[in-house]
């Protein structure tokens, strides 16, 4: 006999009590944690880049040794697997979902309450560039059965499903670098109006030059840092000259507050609310530059969403790439929340420690937003001694923080945008009881 | 090649799919490579791919189609050795 869930109709107020990461300077909560308070750079020197003769030879790649590979694929599935935008999203996966308390599902039965929608920008590309040799050279029947589940593009969230047993919706949403960011908006909606009670989402990107040559191409990564990675990303900065492509994958597990509240789990924020849109390429929008008057409508429908205003926000987490958009970006928040000057809240932007990660960085950058509101504390923005005039011009340089402040946040706002003209905006809140 | 000594070799080009340890370690003619091996039917084509590579052969799709257990994979094997 079928049983069937009887979801609550109400809106459900929805909470995050499960984190995990994979980022290029930390992989695990408590090393990423650490490294973003330090604000410890994970930016390197690429001696493939550089065997490539990219312009840009710097890059931020999680750093997964072999063993805690085996923490996550047995060895099985660990032979001729060559996916690592897949491998990081499972060890952020799995990694949320052990830490919200959750037990991995056992038996024939699937949890049906639970699902996961994890998004990603591309599947394994260096798999397929593997698979597309092969195929040239005549020896299609030599693939075996590794190819289709590393390339296809919801490989992340069937992975993630069959590890985990999740028997709600299963899917991989893309958006360029919204991707994070809009997975755990669709999560929210879905369990806000009671289609699950629990939904793993976040996002991952691929390593390598594969994913990164387009970028290198379109000339929107640095070249001037080659001979000193660290200092290569620098958001906000006068001296900015460009993203530097990063990878990795972060992800947090959504829960309804009753699930969360009848579980005894940790709560570590409130997802207020959140918006998503698009400036269809118009006016000053096109495929790789934002429409700023949909940037705009993107905070303020997140906030009214939300039931907040401009003066509610205690600090921004930026998309803020380190590219000639981040003065660009600065006055679009300022005139969504009729902030600015002294009176502008806190804002900080991750890229400068990670890189862009694309396809993951929203959600990476969700994970360091949650873990500040959670804790209390404001990451330092690294690299940006010099803060550009044009954003000195329109907030008080006291509203961007260089080393770690420890300060109570009840509200931040994160938002990420994309190739694509897309962007999405979540309200996130200190929970406390009640 | 004796009997013994290419269940000894199968054995051990399936032993990484394989997900029954006892039926793997009492491997005989008569077992099947998905319900005594609970070999994932997926990986059913990776133990053909090595089994081409450990003998040099190609085996072809219709033979491909009959390698379920290790009876017929071994008369496949001596088939194109022969």
């Amino acid at each position: 006999m079928l049983e069937t869930a009887t979801y609550n109709t109400m809106s459900n107020r929805v909470v995050i009590t499960g984190l995990g990461i994979a980022a290029p300077n930390g992989v695990g909560i408590p090393a990423f944690t650490h490294a973003i308070k330090t604000g410890t750079s994970g930016i390197r020197h690429d001696p493939q880049l550089a065997e490539l003769q990219f312009s840009c030879q710097i890059a931020g790649k999680p750093d997964v040794p072999e063993a805690l590979q085996l923490q996550y694929l047995d060895p099985l599935e660990l032979r001729n697997f060559n996916s690592n935008g897949i491998l990081y999203g499972l060890i952020a996966g799995i990694d949320a979902w052990k830490d919200a308390g959750l037990k991995i599902t056992e038996g024939n039965d699937p949890d049906w309450d639970s699902g996961v929608i994890f998004g990603a920008g591309s599947s394994g590309l260096d798999k397929l560039r593997e698979a597309i040799y092969k195929v040239d050279a005549l020896q299609v029947r030599r693939l075996g059965s590794t190819v289709v589940p590393q390339t296809m593009a919801s490989g992340i969230s069937a992975w993630l499903g069959g590890k985990l047993g999740l028997g709600n919706q299963v899917s991989t949403n893309s958006s360029a670098c919204t991707t994070g960011a809009e997975s755990l908006l669709m999560a929210f909606d879905r369990i806000k109006n009671g289609q699950a009670t629990r939904m793993l989402a976040g996002s991952t990107s691929d390593a390598g030059p594969y994913i990164w040559g387009g970028f290198d191409a379109l000339k929107v990564c640095t070249y001037k840092h080659n001979d000193c990675p660290e200092k290569g990303s620098r958001p906000m900065s006068a001296s900015a000259s460009g993203f530097v492509p990063g990878s990795g994958a972060g992800a947090f597990l959504l829960e309804s507050l009753e699930s969360a509240l009848e579980r005894g789990a940790t709560i570590y924020a409130e997802v207020l609310g959140g918006h998503v849109n698009s400036g269809g390429q118009r006016g000053d929008g096109t495929m790789t530059a934002p429409n700023s008057m949909a940037v705009q409508r993107c905070i303020t429908q997140a906030m009214a969403q939300a039931g907040v205003t401009g003066m509610d926000i205690d600090a921004i987490n930026g998309h803020l790439t380190a590219t000639g958009k981040d003065s660009l970006e600065i006055e679009n928040w300022s005139k969504a929340l009729g902030r600015a000057g002294k009176d502008f809240p806190y804002i900080n932007a991750l890229k400068g420690m990670v890189g862009h990660c694309l396809s993951g960085a929203g959600s990476i950058e969700l994970v360091a937003s949650v873990l500040q509101l959670n804790e209390g504390f404001l990451f330092p923005n690294i690299n940006c001694e010099d803060l550009h005039p044009e954003i000195s011009a329109i907030i008080d340089d006291a509203c961007v923080p260089r080393e770690l402040i420890n300060v109570n946040l009840n509200i931040i706002a994160k938002a990420s945008f994309g190739f694509g003209d897309v962007n999405a905006c979540v309200i996130l809140k200190k929970y406390i009881n009640g | 090649m004796d009997k013994e000594t290419l269940i000894a070799e199968l054995k051990t080009i399936v032993k990484p799919y394989a997900k029954d340890e006892a039926a793997l370690a009492n491997i005989n003619e008569n077992t099947d490579f998905i319900n005594d091996l609970k070999i994932n039917s997926a990986n059913l084509v990776d133990v053909i791919l090595d089994v081409e590579e450990k003998y040099n052969i190609v085996i072809d799709n219709e033979s491909m189609e009959k390698m379920v257990n290790v009876k017929a994979a071994m008369e496949i094997i001596e088939s194109k050795l022969a």
